[in-house]
């Protein structure tokens, strides 16, 4: 086992494992990024965005334009396809070599296999699912994490500080196309027996009926307080009508009513659309931490003490089985009109 | 894999059965005691395919967990499902475990034993870091695969070969063995425990192991070998709402559309 490294300053820099699939970036990297920004400016360290893969140098400008000082690219035919055997050994030796001082991996499914994987071969500290980051007096950094009710502070002793976060959780910086990343080109040598687990094969998802709640501008989500199944029918044609996704509290996936694709908060994703209409829900903090962070959150509960009405930006407190059904009708006469306006004006345009 | 079949352990942490779970204020930890709790899901899903690969191929199933004495009630959970026989390793010397000095406390017990197959859940409920089976793995330099929706052994071949969940899709992989692998809800219907079965798991044994007994210096173990620990917990930030509408139904819709129309949330898409 590798010795702990506790030599803090002999660590420096914030690195950021950018992760993409056949060629595209994780939108999760990018955000850390901008995460990282912040941390690395406070510090005075670099921002390193570490990409592996195969013909992918394409990506450095991209990683420079989101904020990254420096890209640590290592391609190779072995790293085409994301296996966790052979891109730990990469970022293994890579960190053993250099010593950042953080180290982030967007919890994608792959990000989630990988980092406690490398955590333990580092022999350091890992913090999941952080929600934001900062530095303390000792210079250490500040994992911000729901715990129970609250939230948690929690700081690693040892370097690198490893931490992992959900998609949608930080906010991208603004692209800007004159900013350049240096490129450091790192060679690591990986033999076909390092990958162990090795993939036969791939089945593609079918497509998902309820829409896919990551990159939605609009969510419709529901909770316990649709009582049954059947009334999924209601929230199914609010949807429709606002062109929007559905998604669910962790009890409706509990009793089967919704697949846990379309479940938000801790133990589901988080999202961050323009609007969240969140229905009959609570608004416990393992649900809230998923989508507080939305543009505009209009509630509706009955219960007028619904903690989910301390986050709203609206709330309306009644019975969703009266109001649904009459916000329903009154979308399909103003959707009617606005289609009419819109046709109006193309053919006002077409006219002109 | 030895004469006497295969030999699987299953890794099995019992949570608290509340939905919110409570902090003790001073020692940022868990309050585990006095709580009703429960067998992990994922873990009993673990249980049931150990139990399953067990009656397909032969062999034995141990479960193993870490934590306060109480705990002995999951594990005999699994032996009445059919499990052959559960360790428990339990001490005030592993208190405040994050999860590295977790995962080293399991390594250093499942280091001792023979074993083809280890399964963990691929989260635990109360604390749902999906640490533990990566460092696991880690640590016994065994290769991993997580998220396991389907999995069945190449005897001959010594191999396992699992479909898992992947971004997009599913993934079918296969790893020589021994080999680590997590397990997702939908992998099996776990089956409840039969009367027989709770009157055999009581004759089954339950072995108690300290920190002392996992050998190594105990500074390794507990709060004192955990690179991470809880500095500070405070109350979530509030967002004021804007505006909440109560009273006639009709007058409420009227309201949201007015902000969607507003907000320009209403579009000719549908
Ligand atoms: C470790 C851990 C992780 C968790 N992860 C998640 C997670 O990822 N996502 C998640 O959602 N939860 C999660 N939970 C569970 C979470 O704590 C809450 O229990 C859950 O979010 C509550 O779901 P709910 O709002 O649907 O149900 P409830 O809390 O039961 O709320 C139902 C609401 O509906 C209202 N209602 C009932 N009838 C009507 C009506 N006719 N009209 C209007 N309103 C009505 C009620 O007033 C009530 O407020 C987690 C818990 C733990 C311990
Ligand atoms: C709210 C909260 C957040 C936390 N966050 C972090 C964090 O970010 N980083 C950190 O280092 N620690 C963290 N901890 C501490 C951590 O929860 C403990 O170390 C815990 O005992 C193991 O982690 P887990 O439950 O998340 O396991 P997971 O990795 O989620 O569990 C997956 C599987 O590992 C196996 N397993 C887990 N625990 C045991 C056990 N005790 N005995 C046997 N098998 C087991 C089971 O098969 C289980 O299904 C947190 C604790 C709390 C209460």
């Amino acid at each position: 086992m590798l010795e702990r490294s506790e030599e803090i300053p002999n660590h420096k820099g914030i690195w950021v494992f950018t992760e993409q699939i056949d060629g595209k970036l994780k939108n999760v990297g990018l955000e850390l990024l901008g995460a990282g920004r912040k941390i690395a400016d406070k510090l005075g360290e670099e921002l390193v965005a570490v990409l592996l893969g195969h013909d992918v140098n394409g990506l450095v400008k991209d990683l420079g334009a989101y904020g990254a000082d420096k890209v640590i690219l290592v391609e190779h035919e072995l790293l085409k396809q994301f296996t966790v055997d052979a891109y730990t050994k990469v970022l293994a030796e890579l960190s053993i070599k250099h010593k950042p001082s953080v180290f982030f991996i967007g919890g994608t499914l792959n990000g989630r296999e990988l980092a406690p994987r490398l955590a333990a071969r580092l022999n350091t500290g890992i913090t999941s699912d952080c929600v934001d980051f900062d530095i303390n007096s000792d210079g250490h950094l500040i994992h911000v994490k729901p715990f129970g009710k609250l939230m948690a502070k929690i700081i690693c002793k040892t370097r690198p500080q490893m931490a992992t976060a959900k998609p949608n959780v930080f906010k991208k910086l603004e692209p800007n196309w004159d900013r350049r990343a240096k490129i450091v080109r790192e060679e690591v040598k990986i033999n076909p027996e390092d990958i162990r687990t090795k993939i036969l094969g791939r089945v593609e998802a079918n497509k998902n009926p309820y829409g896919s709640i990551e990159d939605a501008d609009v969510i419709v989500a529901v909770g316990k307080g649709l009582c049954s199944k059947e009334n999924l029918k209601l929230i199914q044609e609010l949807a429709d009508l606002l062109g929007a996704s559905v998604a669910c509290t962790r009890p409706t996936v509990d009793r089967g009513w919704l697949p846990s694709s379309q479940q938000v908060g801790q133990s589901g994703k988080t999202v961050s659309p323009k609007l969240y209409i969140a229905i009959g829900i609570s608004g416990a903090m393992y649900h809230t931490v998923g989508m507080k962070n939305s543009d505009i959150i209009i509630a509706i509960n009955k219960d007028p003490k619904a903690p989910i009405f301390q986050i709203a930006t609206y709330g309306v407190v009644g019975d969703l089985f009266k109001i649904l059904p009459l916000l329903i009708d009154r979308l399909k006469k103003e959707v009617k009109e606005v289609k009419l306006r819109i046709t109006a004006k193309d053919t006002q345009k077409r006219i002109n | 894999m030895s004469k006497a079949g295969l030999k699987i352990i299953v890794c099995i942490k019992q949570v608290p059965a509340v939905q919110d779970i409570k902090i003790d204020p001073i020692t940022h930890t868990l309050i585990r005691e006095s709580m009703p709790s429960m067998l992990n899901p994922w873990d009993e899903i673990g249980v049931e395919e150990g139990i399953r690969l067990r009656e397909k191929y032969g062999g034995e199933v141990t479960v193993i967990t870490m934590g306060p004495m109480q705990a002995k009630e999951a594990i005999l959970r699994c032996l009445a499902m059919g499990a052959d026989r559960g360790i428990i390793i339990s001490d005030k010397a592993l208190a405040g475990s994050d999860t590295i000095a977790t995962a080293y406390a399991l390594y250093m017990q499942i280091k001792k034993m023979e074993y083809d197959l280890i399964i963990c859940g691929k989260i635990s409920t109360d604390s749902e870091t999906g640490h533990i089976g990566p460092h696991l793995a880690e640590l016994l330099n065994i290769p991993q695969i997580c998220y396991v929706k389907k999995v069945d052994l190449d005897i001959e071949k010594r191999r396992i070969i699992a479909h898992k969940e992947a971004d997009g899709g599913i993934e079918i992989v296969e790893a020589p063995l021994p080999a680590l692998m997590t397990t997702t809800i939908g992998l099996n219907e776990p089956r409840l425990p039969t009367l027989k079965g709770i009157i055999s798991s009581k004759r089954k044994e339950v072995k108690v192991v300290t920190a002392k007994d996992l050998g190594g210096s105990l500074s390794n173990y507990g709060l004192r070998g955990s690179p991470t620990f809880v500095d500070e917990v405070f109350e979530p930030p509030s967002r004021k709402p804007e505006m909440i509408f109560q009273g006639d139904p009709k007058e409420a819709v009227e309201k949201i559309v007015q902000v969607l129309l507003n907000k320009k949330l209403i579009s000719s898409r549908s």
